[in-house]
């Protein structure tokens, strides 16, 4: 009784402060958060004919609004919402990034050229795949317009990913990314039960993985005293002892994010979901998951963890040695080409801990081109594939690309480039972003890890060229898919992703200058 | 009592939950334990709070609540699905994504 007294009288002395609030700097996540209410309310009362073109309307509406948001904030450098969030020079790039990679996604997801029965999300999610029901719901030309609050919803989550400063802020963001993620990846209209599937298993490794990073939480809290990055290592760098409790924590916290990075061994879920997930989603996700949790990873391991680096690295180098040769390695051996692009963007994460391992500027800013590079390129991938199909939707087993190049070269050349950017070619954006983290890693020392890189990418370029060959060198059979003509919504993601991708394997330095005078994050 | 007794309580349950998601195969018990892990992270939490002598642990609870009921809406939505077009919540059953 007496202790309680005690805890009571300490808390109560702290002088109380009216906690403020700075709306300038939270506008960007505020006005993507708040639209997706606004979607929700929409969902709930407006009749079903206006409900796509109002919906479409307030999601680009939004997504612009949230752009001229954060370009706005340009130059800023301070912690917002009783240091809660870090708004500073990386973290607006992550955002701004992460929006304009919501707008291609959003155009994938509008795609309704494509498919003859409308866009690539199931009529009615709950009705029964096979059933009496799903084929009247499509019949009548239902669709499922929640998909714009999911969407809107992750958006706010992922902007919300590379700024959040505190334990609970970056747990919350990390759910609030993720949840809406789930149930996206369930909703495909063609293969549903394998969508289904996707999502089950999305959700239930994920929920799982979140666990995690809170336990961790609970004991970095648990021996800081405080759930603020800034104390944390403050208190890092003060306190010694109790080293095994701080190593779990940090073990258990890097590995909730890692999973939402596709890391090897927290990798399983990414092929099944990349698979099964609708395509659209598919790849608005591959692209903007990426950015926003290596993001949150970068600054809590450059921020919170800075201090115990020398007990970290030697655990992402394992990890990222993994990475890179379980994605590339089971990558060569995959018949569909959502599952070998699945197994490529966990080679990429591989490739893109390199940067997170040197624990430098320069490692932040490659890491950072690197990103941006790859989400666009993945973007570009995801959108040809959702669009190569044959009369059971899309083909996406590899034998029915043979050929490809011959019917339409086009779209064959753009898929050739967005493979040469992902192998690393120079001039294309991924040739940038791979010498950027590479060369430095190699200025903080990592020489045998650049070594393995340049290794695994030599493995990966070969799956990545047999596509190639495959679209240009072989004959067209009665297999081969056909390339359906998209609508304006897909032809403008696809044009903008592979300008960005030439773009910046030719003229790099003005994304690479912005990115350092970003400087790095805020302390 | 001493609070660190809860933490090694919270550790314990912690591991029940890790180990229920691992080896149960029907999805509701799997996603049970999983909440028994959030809990369990709750209530380390709450006794660090009293040990640290603040209230953020406290505070953390509260949304990690939140966020746990959330998860359950998007989980359960997902696993009635599953259910309905297979007749089964095993998660062992649904293996068309493979390899």
């Amino acid at each position: 009784m007496n202790a309680v007294a005690t805890v009571v009288h300490a808390v109560d002395v702290t002088p109380w402060e009216m906690p403020t609030l700075d709306y300038r700097l939270l506008a960007p996540v505020l006005i993507v958060l708040g639209a997706g209410v606004v979607s929700v309310l929409f969902e709930a009362f407006l009749p079903r004919g206006v409900r796509r073109p109002v919906q479409l309307t307030l999601v680009f509406v939004t997504l612009i609004a949230a752009l001229v948001a954060v370009i706005n904030l340009n130059g800023v450098r301070e912690t917002a919402g009783q240091g809660a969030l870090a708004i500073d020079g990386p973290g607006l790039i992550l955002q701004g990034a992460v929006v304009v990679i919501a707008i291609l996604g959003a155009l994938l997801m509008a795609e309704r050229g494509l498919d003859p029965n409308g866009d690539a999300f199931a009529a009615r999610a709950s009705s029964l795949p096979g059933s009496e029901d799903e084929r009247q719901f499509t019949a009548r030309g239902y669709f499922q317009t929640e998909i714009w609050a999911f969407f809107l919803f992750a958006v706010g989550g992922m902007m919300l990913f590379p700024i959040a400063n505190d334990l609970l802020m970056m747990f919350v963001a990390l759910e609030v990314m993720s949840l809406p993620l789930y149930l996206l990846a369930g909703m495909a209209r063609r293969r549903r039960l394998l969508s289904q599937e996707a999502a089950l298993k999305y959700f239930v490794l994920g929920a799982f993985a979140s666990a995690f990073f809170l336990y961790g939480a609970a004991l970095l809290y648990g021996f800081s005293g405080s759930i603020s990055f800034g104390e944390i290592a403050a208190s890092l760098g003060s306190k010694t002892g109790e080293t095994a409790l701080i190593l779990i924590a940090i073990g258990l916290v890097v590995a909730g994010v890692l999973f939402k990075i596709g890391a090897a061994p927290f990798h399983q879920w990414v092929p099944d979901v990349y698979q099964g997930a609708p395509t659209p989603v598919t790849g608005f996700m591959a692209a903007a998951v990426k950015i926003a949790a290596f993001g949150a990873l970068l600054r809590l391991l450059y921020v919170a963890l800075g201090g115990m680096r020398w007990d970290w690295t030697p655990m992402l180098w394992v990890i990222s040695i993994l990475t890179m040769f379980v994605g590339a390695i089971l990558a060569l051996t995959q018949s569909d080409i959502k599952r070998m692009i699945a197994y490529s963007s966990i080679a990429q994460a591989g490739f893109i801990l390199l940067g997170v391992v040197a624990v430098s500027a320069k490692g932040l800013e490659g890491a950072i081109f690197y990103l941006i590079a790859y989400a666009f390129t993945t973007i570009g991938v995801f959108a040809i594939i959702s669009m190569v199909r044959d009369e059971n939707g899309e083909a996406t087993h590899l034998s029915k690309w043979a050929g490809l190049g011959r019917q339409s070269p086009v779209i064959a050349t753009l898929f050739t480039i967005f493979m040469l950017a992902l192998t690393g070619i120079p001039l294309t954006s991924g040739f940038i972003g791979k010498f950027a983290v590479f060369s430095a890693a190699y200025a903080s020392g990592d020489k045998w890890l650049v070594i393995a890189a340049v290794v695994a990418s030599l493995i990966a370029a070969f799956f990545y060229m047999r596509v190639v060959v495959l679209m240009f060198f072989t004959e067209p059979n009665e297999e081969t898919a056909i390339v359906a003509i998209p609508s304006i919504f897909t032809t403008i993601a696809l044009a903008a992703a592979a300008t960005v991708t030439v773009l910046l394997g030719v003229v790099p330095q003005p994304l690479l200058d912005l990115i350092a005078n970003a400087g790095v994050f805020i302390r | 009592m001493n609070p660190s007794n809860y933490v090694i309580l919270s550790a314990l349950l912690f591991g029940i939950g890790a180990l229920g998601v691992l080896v149960r195969r029907n999805a509701i018990v799997v996603f049970m334990s999983v909440e028994l892990m959030l809990n369990a992270a709750n209530l380390a939490f709450v006794a660090f709070a009293r040990m640290n002598g603040n209230l953020d642990g406290q505070v953390v609870a509260f949304f990690v609540m939140v966020v746990a009921a959330a998860e359950v809406v998007v989980g359960l939505a997902i696993i009635v699905q599953i259910f309905r077009s297979r007749r089964s919540a095993s998660i062992d059953e649904p293996n068309l994504l493979k390899y």
